[in-house]
Parts: C-alpha cells; structure tokens; sequence
C-alpha cells in the first residue's frame, strides 16, 4: 500500500468521527494551548524585561534615597564622599523632573536630568551631535542642555547645536544631541534632556538629590563595591536601612532569569502532564475504535491488507488525532496569547519553536499510545475478526 | 497428474485437515479433505450447517491454515507461507464474496470496490479504470459514488462481486452469496456469477440451497469434515 494511500484512508477514519476526535483531543488541546499562552506571556515579559536592563550596564548600581526626618536627600558633597569606594569607576548623581521644553513656538514635554557629565558613561548614553555635558559647565552653572534624539524630533529641530530652548521657561542653550537608545518600559530612553547638576535649582526648583548611579569597574568588583557602598549609606544615615535601597543590575538579571528558567520548567510539567494524560486517551480510543472496527479490520485482511497496512492505518490516525490536538491547542493559545497581552496589557512574544515542537511532541505521543492499539488491530485472525 | 492437467489445474486440495481441540479432544472440522478445482470450473459445496463448509472456504481462501495436508493454488504450495505473503496471495488470486456483503459502510462505492487494489499500491488512475470496468461489469456503472446504505441487498451483494472482479484473481470465493437475499434477487446474483464463470471466472461457492447448488457445473457434498462428489458435468 502506498504512503500517501494509508493517510488518506486514516484521515477519512478521524473525519468520520469528529465528535468522538474532538472529545479525545480535548485534553491535548488544553494542555499546548495553556502552554502556548504561558510562553508567550513568559516570553514577552522577559524580553521586556531584559530591554530594560539593557538601558543600563551590567555593572551598575542605583541607589535611591528616600531618607529620613530632615535629611530626605544627599548633596553633591556627600554623593562624592559615599561613591568613594575602590573599585568605582563611575559615578552619577541625578536630579529629575518634568518640564515643559519650549523651542520657538513649539512646546514638548520631556523629563530632564540634572546631572554630571559621568553620567554618559555610567548609563551608557552617547552624543550624536555636538557635546555631552563638561565640568566647566557645571563650575560655572552654565545653562547648556543635551537632549535627546526623540526631544529634537518632536521640537522640530533639523539642527539644534547652538540653539536655544526654554526649559520651564528658563533658556537654555542646546550644546549636543543624544545617540538613540530606544524605549523600555519605564519610558522613551531619548525624550529626556539632560543639564549640569548646579543649575538643577533654577529648572527643577531642588537641589536634592536622590538617585546616585554608582558603576564598578568590574563585574567581580561589583558585589564589593554594593557592599561599600550600602555601608557608606547606612553611616550616613546613622544606620537607618530603610533610608536608601541599593539596586544590583546583576541580581535582578539572575532573578529574572531564574524566575523564567522554572518557569519554562514547569511548563515543561505542564506540558508533559497534559500530553500524558492527552496520550491516554487517545490510546483509550484508539483501543475502542479497534474493538469497534474488528469487522472493518477482518474484511480489509481478507482482501489483502498486511499486518503494516493496518498497523500503519491505525499508527497514521493516532498521529492525526495528536497533531491536531497540537495544531487546534497552538492555534487557540496564539488567539489566546494576544487576547491576554491586550486583557492584561502586558507584553507577549509567541515562540513559533515551540509551537512547533509542541505540534510535534503531539504527533509523537499519538504515534506512541497509539501504538499498542494498532499493534493490537494488526494481529488480529482474519477469520475471527470477519466473524464480528 | 500430467502437465496437461497441472496447468488446468488452480485448486489441488490434498488430505486436508483442520482440527480444533474441544474440552481436551480433537474435534476435526475438515476430515481428510482431498479435491482438485479446474480453471473455468463452478462447483458448488453443499452441505448441512456445522459440516465444515466455512472452514474449508477459509483454508481456500488463505485467511487460514489447514492443521495437516497439501495446498496448491494456482501452481504455488500455500499453506506454510507466513501471514505477510497469505494476505498478497488473498490480494492477488482470490476474490471473495460473503454473506453479508462485507462492504465498509462509510466507504462509497467506488471505494470499496478500490481497496484490494489500493492494497496492491496501484495507482489511482488504474484504480478507478478497473473500478468503473468492474462495477459495469455487475451493472453498477451509475451507482459509483453511492454509499452502500443507499443500495439494496442484490446491489450490495453486486457491489461486493465487482470489489471480488476488481483485482482480476484467477479464483472467486463465495460463502452463502445469496443467504441474505429475496429469492428473486438470489437469482439474478446467481444468474450474474454465471455469467461470470462463462465468461471464464473460476468460482468456488457454498451454499445450503439446492436451487443455487443446481446452477453450477458441479456439486461436492461436505459432512463432517469430509467430502464426496455429488454431480460433475465434466466428467
Ligand atoms: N474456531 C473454532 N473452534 C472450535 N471449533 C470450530 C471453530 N470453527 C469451526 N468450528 C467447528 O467446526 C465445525 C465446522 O464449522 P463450519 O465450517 O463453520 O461449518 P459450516 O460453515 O458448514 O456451518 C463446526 O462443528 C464448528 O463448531
Ligand atoms: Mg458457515
């Protein structure tokens, strides 16, 4: 019998039992499509993830004040007496804020960073145009602004070095344009401006500051240089701990990444639970299907089916009614997957690998349990079986 | 036996046993068997419900093996080959027609008159040109996309002969062909399968109707097992 024949005469078997198919595939479908969903959701939040921390290097650490009583925040000095720790190659501290930034008659709402000119290095940011921020700028209080790619874009700027902004009102002369880094998360990377620390007081009315980027020199320095650095916090804060947070780029990436790695594990769980007990019954009605159809079995010996034929007729409809369930549950969870990204406006990223895999893990396990059962129909005495 | 007769010759049944063990005794459903069927030859097997008559269709139609004994069919010793090339030899040589038809009810037609060939890996053209010839040939050309519950009994029974045609076998097999059908249509079945055999399709049918038997050129009675030549024209 010919390959495509024995496929043919299975598909025409499953067609003509659809309820009985659909019923048996059920748990099969369940099963990838919940996996589908869990992937892609799992997936989608991890690459998000993982372009947030790509905003910021490896070697970073942040720490936030929050402080306490009438010391809510640290000045300039202090930043530089709590980053002095060995094995610091970098060091930012940042005032924030939001204004409304003004070129012409063009107005644009951006978030501005004061800070000093450590800070292209620590969080990686590059000039496209024109200059970063320098010392010289903040000795001498200069109102000179850096802005971001999307900034000058949306102010309309084809050639902003030399030009003149306001930012809340206060001009400000734009000396360099930011290399794009594109978004995460948390917000455009490029629709910021950034100024000298000095003239925070007369743009964002604070001189506080309460974010300081600290960067290692090294991976291997960075678990000393957290250590140092939350000692030198905790004496400043007279050993109040819950003054400051110290953030570890490394150890949130550890975390993500072990957080999703026994993630995937149990979905593999999952997955394997639900294909095993979706083999199961297909193995149940594969067994029904050969009782029921020991007649049909007997007449097709008579005429001259082999034992392969059958085995082979039985082997193909398992593996149909698997892969359908795999085709029916990855279709559903893809359909399920972006309605949950919308539902729950989180991010999804469907793995196509794994929809394939999971269609034909399917196939497999109907070829598997569908074994015995068509092992069974194969054997069977023609004489016996005409006799049904 | 001359070389002259062994090429006449499509069944030799030589001493022919097929026992089954009942509550520890051997019980022998075929005593002995003993027969030769010529090409062209019609012979009727009669005999009493229990006398063995399936039982011998079944070793003649190769779907089972006789305990002792010899069997030539078409020049070739069959009854030590395996299951594998039994079931070529049932594809090839034998063509069968049963009681009840036998036909896969959710198959049309066309479809089950194909199934010996598509188990011969033939190809779909050919099928279908041997199909149409075949179920013409019963005079079923219009009914090719039918399923079988939309036919009568004879049109059934018409259908399973054009599926017995299809694969051309030099031997047809029939096992009560007419035991589920009006006496009117057992006639025209019989009346066709004559044809058949005139037109020089070898057929070997059982039957327990004496009006049926007295259609064919020759009569072997079975009874327990055993087998005693009741009327040949041949000879
Ligand atoms: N598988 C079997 N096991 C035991 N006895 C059997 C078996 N098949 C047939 N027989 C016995 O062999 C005898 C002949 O049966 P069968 O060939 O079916 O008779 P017929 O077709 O002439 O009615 C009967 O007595 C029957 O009981
Ligand atoms: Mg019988």
């Amino acid at each position: 019998m010919k390959l495509s024949q024995g496929v043919k005469m299975a598909w025409h078997s499953v067609y003509s039992q659809k309820l009985r198919t659909l019923l048996t595939i059920l748990g099969i479908m369940i099963g990838i499509a919940s996996v589908t969903v869990m992937v892609a959701i799992g997936n989608g939040t991890a690459e998000q993830v993982k372009s947030q921390m790509q905003g910021l290097g490896t070697n970073l650490l942040t720490a936030n004040v929050v402080g306490r009583g009438a010391v809510t925040s640290i000045t300039l000095e202090d930043a530089e007496k709590i980053a002095d720790i060995d094995g610091v190659s970098a060091y930012a501290p940042v005032i924030s804020g939001s204004v409304t930034v003004k070129y012409g008659t063009t107005t644009y709402s951006a978030s501005v960073l004061a800070t000093t000119p450590s800070f292209a290095e620590v969080r990686e940011y590059s000039v496209a145009q024109g200059r970063f921020i320098k010392e010289i700028d903040g000795a001498f209080a200069q109102k000179v602004a850096v802005i971001g790619s999307e900034v000058a874009e949306e102010l309309g700027m084809s050639n902003p070095v030399g030009e003149k902004i306001t930012l809340d009102g206060v001009p400000y002369k734009v000396v360099g344009v930011l290399a794009s880094k594109g978004s995460s998360t948390t917000g455009s990377n490029d629709n910021i401006v950034i100024v000298p620390i000095q003239t925070a007081r007369v743009v964002l009315k604070t001189d506080a500051i309460r974010t300081l980027y600290v960067q290692a020199e090294s991976e291997k320095r960075v678990d000393f240089v957290q250590t140092m650095l939350e000692f030198h916090l905790q004496t400043f804060f007279r050993g109040d701990e819950d003054s400051y947070t110290v953030f570890n780029q490394a150890d949130l990436l550890k975390t993500i990444t072990e957080v999703s790695t026994s993630m995937s594990t149990m979905l593999t769980y999952v997955a394997a639970i639900s294909l095993l007990v979706g083999g199961i019954g297909i193995m149940n009605m594969m067994l029904v299907s050969v009782t029921e159809r020991t007649r049909e079995i007997g007449i097709r010996k008579s005429l001259g089916a082999k034992q392969r034929d059958i085995l082979f007729q039985f082997l193909v409809e398992a593996a149909i009614i698997g892969g359908l369930g795999g085709v029916i549950g990855v279709l559903v969870g893809a359909g399920g997957s972006s309605f949950a990204g919308k539902w729950m406006n989180s991010p999804v990223a469907p793995s196509v690998d794994i929809m394939v895999i999971a269609v034909a893990f399917s196939m497999g396990v109907g070829v598997l349990f569908g074994f015995l059962p068509a092992r069974r129909a194969s054997k069977l005495d023609p004489v016996e079986a005409l006799r049904h | 036996m001359s070389a002259k007769q062994d090429q006449q010759c499509l069944i030799r049944l030589e001493n022919i046993y097929k026992q089954y063990e009942m509550a520890g005794e051997t019980f022998n459903a075929l005593d002995g068997v003993s027969v030769t069927v010529n090409k062209g030859d019609f012979m009727a097997i009669v005999g009493p419900s229990g006398s063995g008559k399936s039982t011998l269709m079944n070793v003649l139609g190769c779907l089972d093996r006789p305990t002792s004994g010899t069997y030539y069919l078409d020049g070739a010793e069959v009854q030590k080959l395996r299951d594998n090339k039994l079931a070529q030899i049932r594809n090839y040589k034998i063509g069968f027609i049963f009681q009840q038809y036998h036909l896969l009810p959710k198959l049309r037609v066309i479809d089950n008159v194909e199934l010996p060939l598509v188990y011969r890996g033939m190809s779909a053209r050919e099928r279908r040109e041997r199909c149409r010839e075949a179920l013409e040939k019963v005079g079923l050309g219009d009914k090719l996309h039918h399923l079988p519950s939309q036919l009568s009994g004879g049109q059934q029974q018409r259908v399973a002969i054009a599926r017995a045609l299809a694969g051309r076998p030099p031997l047809l097999l029939a096992d009560e062909p007419t035991g589920a059908l009006d006496s009117k249509t057992s006639r025209e079945v019989i009346a066709l399968l004559k044809e058949l055999n005139e037109a020089g399709n070898t057929i070997v049918l059982i039957t327990h109707d004496p009006s049926v038997a007295a259609q064919a050129k020759r009569v072997v009675r079975i009874s327990d097992g055993r087998l005693t030549e009741e009327r040949n024209e041949a000879s």
